[in-house]
């Protein structure tokens, strides 16, 4: 089963920091947004291991959209 | 007299033996146990425990009522008693309830509602329903109690169907992980009903509505530490709403204030955790913190300033920037209102970018919630100080109780900004037709000149010279400064003016 890592916030991705294939654990910082010009940390809630990044530096993202999934 | 006593000693056991081990084996204690644990020894006196004695099946009709103490402070409780029917409710016990709610309003004690119950005993529902004494004048009470005296619900079970509304007129609700819930329909009836399938932990459970609804307050990982938090939580408050909350003794902060230095950020868009703040500023170990899992961009949450309670609304910029969402702003106008109701002085800690923007926050009615948050301070019958410790944007200031909103003062550390938005939106929006005829090339090197200028014109200096706000504080200063202003300031003494409309 997936696990979806979702924005708390709309915003602009700023920086993505894991690709395909990382191993992440739970609390770990996989990307930041960029939202009310403040830089807002995404993070894992749990672990696993990258399957996709849905999104690139630069697009929208609204609240509640998937940014990383994991396997 | 031997038998009375042993006809006491009966009713005291509760219901049949097979529904203590039910309970026992979820975790459950029995509803005396509980009352035990709340109440320091030997306190309780007792009300109706011989109510529905007729009946061998409904020993004290299903829930106990009475008065006890809590670190020698009188309080009235009621507690269900689930090995009797699950708790349900008969005439008797609706009575009984009711009684115990009058009782707390004669006496102004705080009350306390230990809830575990099925909801209404159908059979009987002519006589506990919908009558003039029947279960709507339990709440019709509750509301009417509200900020006289503390009203405080402990959930160990469901709250089911009309039950349900107990907990949502009380002022806090502790829920225990795994076992408490609260619904208006059970999963069966969703399912016959509407068709949908879904589990009582996912549509009802405890941790959903300490972190989804916000329907609860705590969460709990059992009873007895339920029970432990609602005593440390009672120990901030007042018996009533005419009385001062009590002060405990003094104790340093975990660190000292001269650390907010290093905390802040250099970046004004860096996040960084409003908790290290809090550590600098207030007594060790005193904040208790009230919907901690809801809305994380706000913390609320009693707190001690050299042992004086006091109550903080502080921005989180680690949760969403600290940016103030609809869930946030009725967190805070909540909290605020129980802070004003029990006369603990308010510290707001801004550091705040504003009000979501954007069609999700408007369609759910951002404007509606932060007008409620900004209406419940400013009726806030307490005093109240605001600290900006990085920046207040917009009507973020408004809601961070900033000068306007009669605030005993607006305090500023030296990394403070106050405006209507930042600096590069702010430029951004002034300039937009200029920065749009310039060449390319040009754009950026014009845009950090009007950055630059505008910086410096909302310097808090400069803030600090008009008068806009009353002090600058130096990191080391901040928490001498707010334990000797909140000495001097005073509960407001006008008459309350009439609620008026609260939006909502």
């Amino acid at each position: 089963m997936s696990k979806l890592i979702k924005s708390e916030m709309a915003g602009t991705v700023l920086e993505v920091k894991v690709k395909p294939g990382d191993k992440v654990s739970a609390g770990q910082e996989v990307a930041v947004v960029e939202s009310m010009k403040m830089e807002v940390p995404l993070t894992a809630s749990e672990g696993g291991v990258v399957k996709s990044v849905t999104k690139a530096v630069g697009d929208f993202l609204n609240e509640g959209e998937t940014l990383v999934e994991l396997q | 007299m031997k038998d009375l006593q042993q006809v006491q000693e009966k009713l005291r056991q509760g219901g049949n033996s097979k529904y203590h081990q039910k309970n026992a084996e979820t975790g459950k204690l029995f509803a005396r146990e509980r009352i035990a644990l709340l109440c320091d020894a030997g306190s309780f006196v007792e009300d109706g425990l011989f109510a529905n004695c007729v009946d061998p099946e409904l020993p004290a009709d299903g829930v106990v009522t009475g008065l006890g103490r809590i670190d020698g402070r009188a309080v009235a409780l009621m507690a269900n008693d689930s090995t009797v029917k699950a708790g349900s409710w008969g005439a008797r016990t609706v009575e009984k309830i009711l009684r115990i709610q009058e009782t707390a309003a004669q006496l102004r004690v705080p009350l306390f509602y230990l809830v575990d119950s099925a909801g209404a005993r159908i059979t009987d529902q002519i006589e506990m329903f919908p009558g003039r004494r029947g279960a709507g004048k339990i709440f019709y009470n509750q509301v009417r109690l509200s900020g006289v005296v503390p009203q405080i619900c402990l959930l160990f079970g469901p709250s089911a169907a009309g039950g349900a509304y107990i907990p949502a007129f009380c002022d806090v609700v502790f829920m225990v992980e795994g076992n408490a819930s609260m619904y208006l329909g059970s999963p069966r009836m969703a399912e016959a009903v509407i068709g949908e399938k879904v589990t009582l932990e996912e549509m009802g459970g405890a941790r959903m509505h300490c972190s989804v609804s916000g329907c609860g307050d705590l969460l709990a990982k059992d009873e007895k530490e339920a029970i432990a938090k609602a005593r440390t939580y009672l120990s901030y408050l007042p018996q009533d709403e005419t009385q001062s909350p009590p002060e405990a003794k003094a104790k340093a902060s975990k660190r000292p204030s001269t650390d907010l230095a290093a905390i802040l950020p250099a970046s004004p868009a860096r996040a960084y955790n409003m908790r290290d703040v809090l550590d600098a500023v207030i007594d060790e170990g005193s904040f208790f913190e009230i919907k901690e899992l809801y809305a994380k961009e706000i913390l609320t949450g009693f707190a001690r300033l050299e042992g004086q309670p006091i109550g903080i609304v502080a921005n989180q910029p680690l949760s969403k920037g600290g940016v103030l969402f609809v869930e946030s702003s009725n967190k805070a106008a909540r909290f605020i209102q129980i802070c004003s109701a029990y006369g603990l002085p308010i510290l707001f800690v801004a550091d705040v970018p504003g009000f979501m923007i954007g069609s999700k926050t408007e369609k759910e009615g951002m404007i509606r919630a932060g007008a409620k948050m900004i209406y419940a301070l400013s009726n806030a019958r307490v005093p109240k100080i605001s600290l900006v410790v990085r920046k207040a944007f917009g009507a973020g200031l408004y809601a961070m109780a900033g000068p306007a909103f009669g605030s005993d003062c607006v305090l500023a550390l030296p990394p403070a900004q106050i405006a209507v938005m930042g600096p590069e939106p702010a430029v951004n929006a002034v300039y937009y037709n200029k920065i749009a005829e310039l060449p390319e090339e040009s754009r950026k090197a014009f845009v950090a000149e009007k950055i630059a200028e505008y910086e410096k014109d909302i310097d808090i200096s400069r803030l600090a010279s008009d008068l806009v706000i009353d002090a600058m504080v130096d990191f080391g200063q901040v928490r001498g400064e707010l334990n000797r202003r909140f000495r001097f300031y005073q509960r407001s003494k006008e008459a309350l003016r009439p609620p008026g409309i609260v939006p909502m």
